[in-house]
């Protein structure tokens, strides 16, 4: 995946950002809940930019735990995030959160909800709505821009989830179990759009999922964490060529063979 | 499934009772009126009780005050201190109630004074009012003040409280400030319960202010029903108390409209 390689050395100085820097890095992160209960334990992890990295593992892993501090929601009890090489005190502007329970507000529109990152940073309303229709219809949701979230199906209403990340500009979307409140079919074509979706946008994705084939099917880097403490149990990069047919991927020897090989390594973990 | 309010606290019981309600066609409305005046029309007539008198004998009573005039000047006199003690009680009861929400340093401090208002009988402190404040004014807008602020601190504190974590997770991590997570977020989130608890504490502000007019001196709707019933003229009586039962009602109806049209739009037109 690193198609540039022959980036020259002086460039990784301080005030360049070369591609093959890490965007997202995590240096030694620890989680104590409560004082006794050890969530994250020593985790050393470095996103590169334009990636789509999958966190995965069984629940109580601490998934969930590791991207909200990346997303500077919560308090690391010791180590340091950085993305862009600046330290994380808190949430900002080049990282947007797409939350599992969607997180939509019931008495706003869909624009109004896609739009809403642009309203707290003080965009003017013609502004924010036309960036944000453009993300609403780029996430396929045209035609619904007046609706309420109620009057949207699940799926539907994560696509607004999605479009109010996307809308603020952020370099790195955190996706937390975007699909798990959604069904089968819907997390299908959720995930195939996805795909698309990444060609067109240049972000860095970095998705907590516990489905392995999810996982298999989006990433170009899969972090296994293993539970109680969570624990970096294995990375592993996929070579899976996800250009063609979107079905394809679910056929392909290597997308088996990779979901076979992580839950045989993950199997242990589940009671 | 993962709806963005929890059902209970979306209007509470109140509120989707008159909601039922004002969605019934027009027809079964009054059907349903005219089935209960004719019941009390029956039992009125068959003389059961010497005190109970027909409908059309209350509701000719109720034309006679009303053009006689004493109708008019008792709701005057009784309004005063309802309207001082519900605009105090709504005031105080929700900046109250939302700062306990927000801040636990204020929490600790007054909950158990509201906890204990809500709990105890408050009408038997209305004897302890007159002691204190005399029979004028003050002790009336008092004994409002006593029965209808508890229940409208303690829904508002815990609206606040029950506002979904994730949309405070989503307005922070989309760079909100404090301000603009408490005006845009929380309080919107909250008034279906607050004004739950507003209308319950309506409700109980009318009693309040016929419990003072019964108890410390008779004026205004407490004297109408207090004079007639010692003249022995029942029907002026029922006719006094059943106006007073409908304004209730109609006022708290209202209440329930205007915060639909104010902060509920995605219900606009489902009543």
């Amino acid at each position: 995946m690193n198609a540039i390689a022959h980036t020259p050395a002086s460039s990784a100085g301080t005030t360049a950002t070369p591609v093959d820097l890490p965007i997202v890095k995590t240096e030694g992160i620890h989680k104590v809940y409560g004082g006794t209960v050890q969530a994250l334990k020593d985790i050393n992890l470095e996103f590169k930019r334009g990636e789509m990295t999958s966190l995965l593992g069984p629940s109580g892993c601490g998934k969930t735990t590791l991207l909200k501090i990346i997303a500077g929601l919560l308090k690391p009890t010791a180590g340091e995030v950085r993305v862009n090489g600046k330290p994380v005190t808190g949430p900002g502007p080049e990282r947007a959160f797409v939350f599992q329970d969607f997180a939509l507000m019931p008495w706003a529109t869909v624009l109004r909800n896609a739009a809403f990152g642009l309203e707290q940073q003080g965009v003017a309303r013609a502004e924010r709505e036309e960036r944000a229709r453009h993300y609403v219809e780029e996430v396929g949701l045209a035609g619904f821009e007046d609706k309420y979230p109620h009057e949207l199906s699940g799926g539907m209403r994560q696509r607004v989830g999605l479009a109010r990340a996307l809308a603020v500009d952020a370099d790195v979307l955190l996706m937390d179990e975007p699909f798990s409140a959604v069904d089968e079919q819907t997390r299908r074509k959720f995930q195939e759009d996805l795909i698309r979706l990444r060609e067109v946008e240049n972000k860095t994705f970095i998705i907590v999922t516990h489905s392995i084939e999810e996982a298999v099917y989006l990433s170009d880097r899969i972090v296994l964490l293993s539970p109680r403490p969570g624990r970096v149990a294995q990375v592993l990069d996929p070579d899976i060529n996800r250009t063609g047919d979107p079905d394809a991927i679910r056929r392909a020897p290597e997308y088996l063979d990779l979901t076979d090989d992580i839950w045989r390594g993950l199997r242990e973990y589940v009671e | 499934m993962s709806a963005t309010v929890p059902a209970a606290i979306a209007g509470g019981p109140t509120g989707s009772s008159i909601a039922r309600f004002s969605q019934m066609p027009a027809m079964w409305r009054i059907l349903s009126l005219a089935l209960f005046f004719a019941v009390w029309e029956i039992a009125g007539r068959t003389n059961f009780n010497y005190a109970f008198p027909t409908f059309f004998e209350t509701l000719a009573a109720f034309f006679e005050m009303i053009f006689d005039g004493s109708m008019g000047a008792a709701y005057l006199r009784t309004l005063e201190p309802l309207i001082i003690g519900l605009v105090l009680s709504l005031g105080v009861g929700v900046s109250a109630g939302v700062a306990m929400g927000l801040r636990k340093e204020v929490e600790f401090l007054s909950l158990p004074i509201f906890i204990t208002m809500q709990a105890a009988p408050m009408a038997a402190l209305i004897p302890l009012i007159t002691f204190v404040y005399g029979i004028g004014l003050t002790s009336k807008v008092l004994a409002v003040i006593f029965l209808a602020m508890p229940v409208i601190t303690i829904n508002s504190y815990k609206a606040v409280r029950n506002v979904p974590p994730s949309l405070l997770d989503m307005s922070r991590s989309f760079m909100g400030t404090r301000w603009q997570q408490v005006t845009k977020v929380i309080l919107p989130a909250a008034s279906p319960m607050m004004f739950a608890g507003i209308r319950l504490g309506v409700a109980e502000g009318f009693s309040g202010v016929v419990l003072a007019e019964l108890l410390i001196t008779p004026t205004g709707i407490g004297d109408l029903i207090t004079f007639h019933r010692s003249v022995a003229n029942f029907a002026h009586m029922y006719a006094t108390i059943a106006s007073i039962v409908a304004f209730a009602v109609i006022a708290v109806s209202l209440l329930y409209r205007l915060e639909i049209t104010l902060f509920r739009p995605e219900k606009r037109g489902l009543s």
